[in-house]
């Protein structure tokens, strides 16, 4: 099975090939299965592959397919251990749910095939970073991403909106991907490699506490750009202008969790830097908590859950800056499922509300959409993380191992905490303002998805209330999953103690609980109420709808100076300095010849005595002895 | 002590025609200044024992290039004096000045130089070797040089149709 | 024996003489003949020299400088007569056109 491993990157692949040349001869629903296919498959062979990791005692592999730039370590090559092996699993299994949705909700988009081109090269370049042997590959991967992210956001690139926000997303994750390069420079420069298995090996005997130091902070850079940490977030909401399979697949469940990733691959490095490991944790914990504030006063379905995504992967931070790896990555795995199902129910709100996104205008869709409420209620109480629900498992051993952690991490496990409480309220509101209630919407007659639209949402719901049941402290299933993984690096646990596990299990639901109920009370009223429960906030709920001003923020502080920057050398230096030097040139060479045309006379005679003066002086040079 | 007194009067006749030939206002008085230079030049020819150069000198210059020289003066009446303004500034003093500079470095050369005039000059002058009788040009001319004779043959035949193509009348169509 | 340098140097002489006269006169045909005084400055030279390298050779270029001045002759007359037709004068000032 091993041998064909590469084939989990070359099946989308050839999909996306496929679709691209071939795709408008092929009618419109069967490219979308056609790319469903061909995720689908790379999720067997991936699950037939990890099966050895399951049963234990298997070594990870490392795969190598062809010589890229060996001089500095840098081939083709696929590294096959219980990390990868899970990653592989959440993208490709995930997604191919999110790509059968898709086949429903993209009906009759006019650039149909596209979208699944577009969505297979992305599970494409998604599996190349996962499956990367070092981190030369794991970069063109991250590069790749972020390119389908440009294309899938701008896919309505008609739409003036659309294409601001890929432009945006794409330079602010450029912006984090300098830090990263840099990081990988001085990995480099370290190293001398930059595959996984020469780096991690001697990361002992090479890494001096300030270098380990610099790449982790360098890393958290570019982790942070692509995960939509402060303060390289800015791009996910806008990010929401792209169809809703995207932003389930690739701004919940995929892309925003590679920088997690990395940090989770990483470890032998953070390892040596405990500085670095508790910035990551803090950003984490002040991003966590930063939006989850947003997350409260938006109107906008998929804002919401853009900003819950935001929040979410702050914890997936804290986890990894805390080294509970384990932890992060279960969080990574259950809020794939939570996440993915929240945002394709809304998609299927959207779709029935005929591409309405306001809640304000949403309200008692429960009764003409049923499934779409149940599953969407499952996938709200999994990501308020209310037991026995995937979410709560791994919200919990996330604020658990952040609690044995002490010192510092004691005041981010409150922050955690006061987190999952807004958590738990802003996701209830968003139910009970879309489902509940009276009907706030006039005309269209909102009707239940088709199955191929629901079929993905119920899957995804049975995997959010089971899939946490992989993890818990009965049985660290994961955990023992993962061993190989993490090898020689300390990796920070829960408690073992029941009572202390059960105090803060029992904490955390609390604000899980409370935040809900508060949720649910506040919204299952009438319109004026909760509007005038709302004002009551003010100014601070104006505040929290604005985002905190931070766009505006950076669009004074650097979006206008870099314009006017712009301004002045396209203007003044190009047009003066350097067309004037060109222009000037110009007159130059003219001048010159001005200068020099009154020696054509048109007279012979005075041609004569220029002959003759030439002639003149080759005598003299020859008789002086030339 | 011939060859001495030969070369004096020819000399003289010879620099009296350039200078005809340079300052005569009248063309056809040029004209007769040339000629007597090319006949004191052929004299000068026979004393250097180049007596076929001398014979083709004045059969082909002084005879037939000044007497086409002539015919086109009338031809084109062209007799008539020309003025002695001269029209283009400067152009004397530029040619005055570079006359200056000829003679001065001539002078110079010729006064403080070791100067030779010919430094591939033999010791002894062969008066054989250089006895240029119809025989001895002919050798060379044939054998050495029979290529560059030939050439020369197909220029003048060249050169003659170009000017008959050059003059023509143009006849116009009725 | 009269010294080769005087047969250069008269040769010089004429030759300087028929180059100023090319440049100050303003009679195409006039020009014309200076240029054929310095061809025969020219020849007299080679003749000289010739002499005193008891060389040939000198004869033999002479000979043929004879001949190439004889057609030059021939196609610059011929250029001269066609350009007075056309515009009645044989001065070269006239000719101008080519001034930058």
């Amino acid at each position: 099975m091993a041998d064909l491993l590469w084939l989990l990157i070359a099946l989308p692949l050839a999909g996306a090939l496929f679709l691209h040349f071939f795709g408008r001869y092929v009618r419109d629903p069967l490219s979308g299965w056609l790319a469903s296919a061909a995720i689908g498959g790379a999720f067997v062979i991936a699950a037939i592959a990890a099966v050895p990791f399951l049963q234990g005692g298997a070594e990870p592999l490392t795969i190598p397919l062809w010589e890229w730039m060996p001089a500095i370590g840098a081939s083709f090559e696929l590294l096959w251990d219980p990390l990868a092996a899970l990653m592989a699993l959440v993208v490709t299994g995930v997604g191919t749910l999110i790509h059968v949705f898709a086949i429903g909700y993209m009906h009759g988009d006019e650039r149909f095939h596209r979208f699944f081109t577009n969505l297979n090269l992305f599970a494409a370049s998604m599996l190349t970073l996962v499956l990367a042997g070092n981190y030369a590959m794991l970069f063109l991967g991250w590069e790749l991403v972020g390119l389908c992210s440009y294309l899938l956001i701008g896919f309505w690139y008609t739409r003036t909106t659309a294409a601001a926000a890929a432009k945006k997303a794409f330079i602010v994750n450029r912006i984090g991907d300098f830090g990263f390069m840099i990081g990988l420079m001085l990995v480099f420069a370290v190293f001398g490699t930059l595959s996984f298995a020469g780096v991690f090996e001697r990361a002992g005997e090479e890494l001096t506490g300030g270098m380990a130091t610099a790449i982790g902070l360098l890393l958290l850079v570019g982790a942070a750009g692509k995960s939509a940490q402060i303060p390289l977030y800015v791009w996910l909401p806008d990010a929401m202008e792209g169809p809703t399979p995207v932003s389930a697949l690739i701004h919940a469940a995929t892309m925003v969790t590679a920088g997690v990733y990395v940090i989770a691959r990483s470890a032998p490095i953070y390892e040596f830097t405990p500085l670095a490991s508790t910035v990551v944790a803090t950003v984490g914990a002040l991003t966590a908590i930063w939006a989850a504030s947003i997350a409260l006063a938006q109107r906008d379905i998929k804002k919401v859950l853009a900003y819950s995504t935001i929040s979410q992967l702050g914890f997936m931070f804290l986890a990894v800056g805390a080294r509970a790896y384990v932890a992060g990555v279960f969080h990574l795995m259950t809020h794939a499922f939570f996440k993915a199902l929240l945002f394709l129910g809304a998609g299927s709100v959207i779709h029935a509300m005929s591409d309405e996104q306001d809640m304000h205008r949403m309200g008692g869709l429960r009764r003409k959409m049923p499934v779409t409420a149940t599953t969407m209620a499952v996938g709200a109480l999994a990501l308020a993380g209310i037991p026995p629900l995937a979410g709560f498992w791994s919200k919990d051993e996330i604020l658990a191992a952040d609690f044995a952690r002490g010192g510092w991490f004691y005041f981010l496990w409150i922050v955690g905490l006061i987190t999952a409480l807004l958590t738990a309220f802003y996701i209830a509101r968003l139910w009970v303002l879309v489902f509940m209630g009276e009907p706030r919407w006039e005309e269209g007659h909102p009707h239940e998805s088709p199955r191929v639209m629901t079929l993905p949402l119920i899957a995804l719901a049975i995997l959010s209330v089971v899939g946490g049941l992989v993890n818990t402290p009965f049985r660290l299933g994961l955990e023992h999953f993962l061993e190989p993984s993490f090898e020689g690096v300390h990796v920070q646990e829960a408690p073992t103690d029941w009572l202390t596990l059960a105090v803060l299990a029992g904490l955390s639901t609390l604000a899980a609980l409370a935040g809900a109920g508060a949720g649910i009370l506040a919204y299952n009223r009438p319109r004026e109420r909760w509007r005038r429960f709302e004002e009551s906030f003010d100014p601070l709920w104006g505040t929290w709808e604005q985002a905190y001003g931070v766009d505006d923020l950076y669009g004074r502080a650097l979006v206008l100076p870099g314009r006017r920057l712009a301004e002045v050398t396209a203007f003044s230096v190009d047009s003066k300095v350097v067309d004037g030097a060109v222009n000037g040139v110009g007159r130059m060479v003219r001048s010159a010849g001005d200068w020099a045309r009154p020696l054509q006379t048109g007279f012979v005679r005075n041609y004569g005595v220029l002959f003759l003066a030439g002639a003149l002086v080759v005598v003299v040079w020859l008789v002086a002895g030339g | 002590m011939v060859e001495t007194a030969l070369f004096v009067v020819a000399a003289l006749a010879a620099l009296g025609g350039a200078v005809t030939v340079v300052l005569a206002r009248n063309p056809v008085y040029s004209a007769v200044g040339l000629l007597g230079t090319l006949f004191s030049v052929a004299v000068l020819y026979v004393v250097q024992l180049a007596h076929l150069v001398a014979a083709v000198q004045v059969i082909v210059y002084a005879g037939a290039v000044m007497t086409l020289f002539l015919f086109v003066i009338m031809l084109i009446g062209v007799d008539k004096e020309e003025k002695r303004v001269e029209p283009l500034p400067r152009q004397r003093l530029w040619v005055g000045g570079l006359a200056g500079v000829v003679i001065l470095f001539a002078a110079g050369v010729a006064l403080f130089g070791d100067f030779v005039w010919v430094p591939a000059a033999a010791t002894a002058v062969d008066q054989n070797a250089t006895n240029g009788t119809i025989q001895a040009v002919a050798e060379p001319l044939f054998t050495d040089w029979v290529l560059a004779f030939e050439a020369t043959a197909l220029l003048l035949t060249i050169a003659a149709a170009g000017a008959v193509v050059l003059a023509q009348f143009k006849r116009k169509r009725a | 024996m009269v010294p080769v340098g005087w047969y250069m140097a008269l040769a010089a002489a004429l030759f300087l003489i028929g180059a100023l006269g090319m440049l100050l006169r303003r009679n195409a045909l006039v020009m014309f003949m200076c240029i054929e005084l310095m061809l025969n400055a020219v020849n007299l030279t080679l003749i000289s020299a010739g002499r005193a390298m008891n060389d040939l050779n000198g004869q033999v270029a002479v000979f043929f400088i004879l001949v190439v001045a004889a057609a030059e002759v021939v196609v610059g007359l011929a250029i001269i007569v066609a350009i007075f037709r056309r515009r009645a004068t044989a001065s070269v000032d006239e000719l101008s056109e080519l001034r930058g």
